[in-house]
This record gives structure tokens, C-alpha cells and sequence, in this order.
């Protein structure tokens, strides 16, 4: 009864003043919205850049002939010739906690299919190699390790090189040439689309590693050693046998240098996670920052609209009405105020993702923590400064609040 | 005689503005009985609105008593002193602090709303009933912004009448009314005031206060003059007596 004749003066209170409430809804609406759309951008590139590396091969660890490039200039490693098949078949044989391995040897050249031609780059590797990507099939199928041994001139496709080549036919079991040596296509890869850094994963040419090396590039020596961990946690000790294999293998000294990279992709997602991790600061910084001024906004509208009314709650008073009837009032016309542009907020906030991740095409996720942190500290704020000033006046004399200018 | 409603003994009300302290009352002491009719005259500036301040329970004296019907106001809390202000009394303010952009209607109900023993129904009749009694019938859902000075006087009159109040308090109720208007408002005074109702009115104006029993004169915050008036006159009567309009 008491509380329900409360609400209709709050809510009378409310359509009576309806600038004010008109205007402290949009600071919390607009507080709240952009904390959900901003952290909602931080959090999707986050999770896409996550998704591209692991799309990587999350297992993966990588040997490269010459020393770490990310040390001091030492010269570049492309003509580097210190990693051998003999290093590959000694890592397979001893380490254990390796499930794939592949020999990677690679080169440019031109894919050409009659009038049709494309440049591209082939990559010599064996069978395992699609578990260690961690790519499929769109068609046909891979080559097996007899024609590795016998070094068939047979190779699969990306999707862009048969884009290119092979505009309108089906591509299995046609002929094409690379570099002028002829190939039969016996399967086509499943598409990849481009990786967070740009790079198209399509545009590729995968054959033999052995006709490669013999056929192509005319080497005895092998670009790279892909393999692949048999969990991600193993891939560190993965790293750490193969640098001492290879180190025994090359002979080196206690006083020299690797001269080879051994690398994991988890060391690659940390360093990306870093950037990423940097990012969500950087964002969360600025949403917090638009956060702690949408409050100062809430707070301000709600402080000095409560203040203005110090005369009205003079006269409530007069007229006989309590200290609490008159808090409650204005807590209610604070909750009412704060949930309702709370809500607004939330909506506006989510349809500003959608309309980023459909119309700017940026990658975008929700954060359930976004909409409760911001959502909460906008409502408080709203709540807390519409009872404060009301609070401070009702403790008045009823004269005292009248009087008040 | 009938019971002492309002008894002050040695009120003082001191408002201090920085290093100056003004005297509004310097220590006045008087009694009303349940069912006079007294009007409180006096110089602007004498102190007659914070006395009256003080007898609605708005205001705190600085100093000395004052017991409304038995009760030392002193020892009341803030929620009881809300009370009597929501059902036994009904003040009339001279500046009317009538609710903005709110309708007569709802400014009137107001004090019914913190009353839960009111149902929306009975607030609703006896507000419209109120704004009848001061001839405000026509002009139900007129904001204050859309009411003449003197209609605005008449809803506060009609708001301080809506609880049923056994003491009105009425600060120059009659303030912005012409004569025959004020006439009528003091007839209705008068018709309360022989059911019963105690009212103190503040005015200017001395052929107002021939309407009532006894007028107390306040100067410089002292009562100068406390006088019964055996010779009331009759607010209807002279009503009649007034010369008719023409229009
Ligand atoms: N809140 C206040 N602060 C300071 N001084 C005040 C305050 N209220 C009243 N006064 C002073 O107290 C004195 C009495 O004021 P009061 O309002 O009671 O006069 P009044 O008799 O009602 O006059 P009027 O006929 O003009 O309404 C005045 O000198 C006024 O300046
Ligand atoms: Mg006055």
C-alpha cells in the first residue's frame, strides 16, 4: 500500500521530469554501450588471432637452418645449407614426443595449365605433413610415402592456384606444369583463407619432397624440418631435444651458436597472445576510462537534478511525508532511471557489434563480463547519486529545505 | 475552558548568517485553546512566519518550549512530527510551494499519498471536494503555471483542508485575493473553525482580523498586544453586504 503509493510518486516523478531522466539515461546508455562494443572489438581480434595460429598447427614446431634471426643482424638464413635429411631422420628416430615429422624443402616458379598460368610456391614435404598443418582434403587424395621414395611427379593444389589455373574444369587427375617439369594433379586442398597476417594459406603447391629437392630446386639439403608435438605442452621439450640433437649433429662447440632455429608455434601464440594480451589493456584502459566518465556524467545529472528538487522534498516533508518515504521515492526514481538506461545501454551496445562485425567486417565477441562490469557500475553510480543528495536533503527541517535556492 | 492545543512558553528562534545573529523571536510565550480562531498581525519582518514555522513543526526553536496538544514537540522523532504534520495539521504557505507542472488535483492530494489509510478512491473524492469548498471545482487539472496568483493561493488552501486537519496555519492565506474572494475564504474559515477547527491565520490586513476571536500583535519578534475580540463579525453576512458585482 505504502510502497505502492511510493512508486506512483516516483513514477509521476519521473514523466514529470522527463529532460532529466531523458538525459541521465543517455550518459548511462551510452556509458554502458560503448564499454560492451569496445571491449566486444578487443576481444574478437583476440580470439581471431588465436583461431589463426592454431588453424597453424597448434603442435607445431619448426627447424630452420642458420641461427635465430630475432637475435643481432648475423646475415639472413635463406641460402643457409646446414640442415640435411640426416638431421631430419636422426630427430624422427629420436625423439619421442614427436608424432609427425616432415622434411621441408620450397621454391617459386609457375603453375601452368595451357594458356592458364599462375606463380606460385611449391612446397616438397611427405605425407604427414597434412596432420602437422592440420589441413584436409577438399578432393582427390594425398600422395603416399612410395611415391616420396620414388619421387612421382604428382602434387596437390590450394584453392587460389586452382582458382587460377583451373577456372572452370575439376583439377584431379589433370596435368599441369611447374617451372615447365610436368605434374599430375592428384588432390586439391582444403580451403584455409587468408591468416590474420594476410597471407593467403591457398596460395600453395605441395608435392614430394623428393621431387622437389631432385626435379625442381636441384638441392641436397632441406629449407626446413616441420613437426608436429604430440600435445602442445610437450612441444617445449620438443624444442629443447631437437636443439640438442642437432647441435651433436652439427658438431658445435660449447662456444658456438646454434646454427639452426628450432621454434614452437607455442612460442609464436605467446608472442601473439602478448600483442593481443596488450591490446585487451590497452582497450580495457580506454573502456574504463569512458567508463569512470560516463559515471562522472551519471553522477553529475543525477547529483544536480536531485539538488534542484531539494524545495519539493522540503514540501513532501511539510505535508507529512517521512524521511524514508521520501529516500525511497528517489530510489526508486534512481533504480528505475539507472536499470531502464542499463538496459538501453546493453541493447545498444550489442547492436553496435552486430553492426561492426556485419558492416566494418571487424571480428568481434561478446564478453559476458563487459555487460555485468558495465552495466553495474553504471546502475550503481545512477542509484547511489540519485539517494545521496535526497538522503542529505531529507535529513533537513522541512523549512530549511524549502528555503533551499 | 477546552484544551490547550498549542502552548509556547519563551520561544526564541535565533538565525545566525556568519558572524551576525538575527532575533526573529525574542522569547514569546501564549496558549490556544482548542477551537479559536486567532489572527496574527504584526509589521513585515516581526517574525510571524517563523513563528508559524515553528507551531507547524517545520521549523526548531533555538530556545523554549512549545507543546502542541499536550505533546513537547522537543521529544517527538522525525517520523512522529511527520505525522502530525500529515494528519492533524494543514499549513497554508505564504509563498503557496505548490508542486510545478503537477495538476491542482494531484497538488492537493499530495498530503493523502503519505497517508496509507487513504484509499486512491476516497484521495481522489476528497480532493476534488477540497478544491470545490475553495471554488476551485472548474479548474481540476490546471497546472500552477496555468492558474492565476490568487487561484494558486486557493489550491493551497484547498491541499492544507484535504487531510481533515484539527489546526490550520494559514501564512497570509488571503494574501493575493481580492475582497469578496477573501470574504469567502474566511467564511469558510469560519464555517471549519465553528466545527471545531482550530486556525491560526497571519495577515496584514485588520478587517480580516475582525472575522476571529482574538488577534496577537508580534513587533520586532516580541508579542505587543494579545487581545480577545468580543465583537466577531460574520464573514457570510458581510459577503452579502458586499455591493454587487457588475459585469
Ligand atoms: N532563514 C532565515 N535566515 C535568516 N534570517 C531569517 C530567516 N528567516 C527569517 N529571517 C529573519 O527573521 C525575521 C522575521 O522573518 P519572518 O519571515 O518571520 O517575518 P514576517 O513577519 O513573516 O514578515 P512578512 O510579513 O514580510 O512575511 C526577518 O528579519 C528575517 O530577515
Ligand atoms: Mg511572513
Amino acid at each position: 500500500m505504502r510502497i505502492l503509493n511510493l512508486l506512483k510518486i516516483a513514477f509521476k516523478a519521473i514523466v514529470l521530469n522527463k529532460m532529466r531522466t531523458l538525459l541521465t539515461m543517455l550518459g548511462i546508455i551510452i556509458g554502458v554501450a560503448s564499454v560492451i562494443a569496445m571491449l566486444a572489438i578487443g576481444e574478437g581480434s583476440k580470439a581471431s588471432i588465436r583461431e589463426t595460429i592454431s588453424a597453424m598447427g597448434s603442435n607445431m614446431v619448426t627447424v630452420r637452418p642458420g641461427a635465430d634471426d630475432r637475435g643481432p643482424a648475423r646475415g639472413s638464413g635463406g641460402d643457409v645449407q646446414t640442415l640435411i635429411y640426416k638431421d631430419y631422420e636422426k630427430i624422427k628416430e629420436e625423439v619421442s614426443l614427436i608424432n609427425y615429422i616432415t622434411p621441408v624443402v620450397n621454391g617459386g616458379g609457375q603453375v601452368i595449365n595451357g594458356s592458364n598460368n599462375w606463380p606460385s610456391t611449391i612446397y616438397g614435404v611427405n605425407p604427414d605433413y597434412l596432420n602437422i598443418k592440420v589441413v584436409g582434403l577438399q578432393s582427390g587424395s594425398m600422395f603416399t610415402d612410395a611415391e616420396v621414395q620414388s619421387a612421382s611427379k604428382v602434387v596437390l593444389l590450394g584453392q587460389t592456384v586452382v582458382d587460377n589455373v583451373f577456372p572452370d574444369e575439376e583439377p584431379v587427375g589433370k596435368m599441369i606444369r611447374f617451372n615447365n617439369i610436368p605434374f599430375k594433379v592428384i588432390g586439391v586442398l582444403e580451403e584455409k583463407g587468408e591468416n590474420t597476417f594476410g597471407q593467403d594459406q591457398d596460395d600453395v603447391v605441395i608435392a614430394p619432397y623428393t621431387t622437389v629437392q631432385k626435379r625442381i630446386l636441384a638441392i641436397d639439403y632441406l629449407n626446413q624440418i616441420m613437426a608436429s608435438a604430440v600435445s602442445e605442452d610437450d612441444a617445449s621439450e620438443v624444442v629443447e631435444q631437437v636443439t640438442e640433437i642437432l647441435r651433436s649433429q652439427h658438431k658445435l662447440l660449447d662456444s658456438e651458436d646454434d646454427d639452426f632455429t628450432v621454434r614452437s608455434m607455442e612460442e609464436l601464440i605467446s608472442t601473439f597472445s602478448s600483442t593481443s594480451e596488450m591490446l585487451t589493456i590497452l582497450l580495457v584502459a580506454v573502456a574504463s576510462i569512458s567508463l569512470l566518465i560516463g559515471g562522472i556524467g551519471i553522477m553529475n545529472i543525477m547529483y544536480v537534478s536531485v539538488k534542484e528538487r531539494t524545495k519539493e522534498i522540503g514540501l513532501r516533508m511539510a505535508v507529512g511525508g517521512k524521511g524514508s518515504d521520501i529516500l525511497m521515492q528517489f530510489l526508486i526514481e534512481a533504480i528505475l532511471i539507472s536499470i531502464t538506461g542499463g538496459l538501453l545501454g546493453v541493447l545498444l551496445g550489442l547492436t553496435a557489434t552486430v553492426f561492426i562485425e556485419n558492416f566494418l567486417h571487424w571480428p568481434t565477441s561478446v564478453a559476458l563480463y563487459s555487460i555485468i562490469v558495465s552495466f553495474a557500475v553504471c546502475a550503481i553510480t545512477g542509484i547511489f547519486f540519485g539517494w545521496y543528495p535526497a538522503k542529505k536533503a531529507a535529513a533537513l527541517d522541512p523549512i530549511t529545505a524549502l528555503r533551499y535556492e | 475552558m477546552s484544551k490547550e492545543i498549542i502552548k509556547i512558553e519563551n520561544l526564541k528562534r535565533e538565525f545566525t548568517m556568519g558572524s551576525e545573529t538575527v532575533h526573529a523571536l525574542k522569547g514569546i510565550s501564549f496558549t490556544i485553546h482548542e477551537g479559536e480562531f486567532v489572527t496574527i498581525m504584526g509589521s513585515s519582518g516581526s517574525g510571524k512566519s517563523t513563528m508559524l514555522n515553528i507551531l507547524g513543526c517545520l521549523d526548531q526553536p533555538s530556545s523554549g518550549t512549545y507543546e502542541i496538544d499536550g505533546v513537547r514537540v522537543k521529544d517527538l522523532n522525525r517520523n512522529q512530527l511527520a505525522n502530525i504534520r500529515n494528519e492533524k495539521i494543514g499549513f497554508i504557505f505564504q509563498s503557496y510551494n505548490l508542486l510545478a507542472r503537477t495538476s491542482a488535483i494531484e497538488n492537493v492530494e499530495l498530503p493523502l499519498l503519505y497517508n496509507s489509510k487513504v484509499s486512491t478512491e476516497e484521495r481522489r473524492r476528497r480532493a476534488i471536494e477540497a478544491l470545490k469548498m475553495v471554488g476551485l471545482g472548474e479548474r481540476l487539472h490546471h497546472t500552477p503555471s496555468q492558474l492565476s496568483g490568487g487561484q494558486q493561493q486557493r489550491v493551497a488552501i484547498a491541499r492544507s483542508l484535504v487531510n481533515k486537519p484539527v489546526l490550520i496555519l494559514a501564512d497570509e492565506a488571503t494574501g493575493n485575493l481580492d475582497t469578496r474572494t477573501s470574504y469567502e475564504i474566511m467564511s469558510l474559515f469560519q464555517e471549519l473553525n465553528s466545527k471545531g477547527i482550530t486556525i491560526a491565520f497571519v495577515t496584514h490586513e485588520p478587517d480580516i482580523a475582525v472575522f476571529s476571536n482574538r488577534t496577537v500583535i508580534l513587533k520586532d519578534g516580541n508579542i505587543i498586544q494579545d487581545k480577545i475580540n468580543s465583537n466577531i463579525q460574520s464573514a457570510a453576512q458581510q459577503l452579502a453586504n458586499l455591493p454587487k458585482e457588475d459585469h
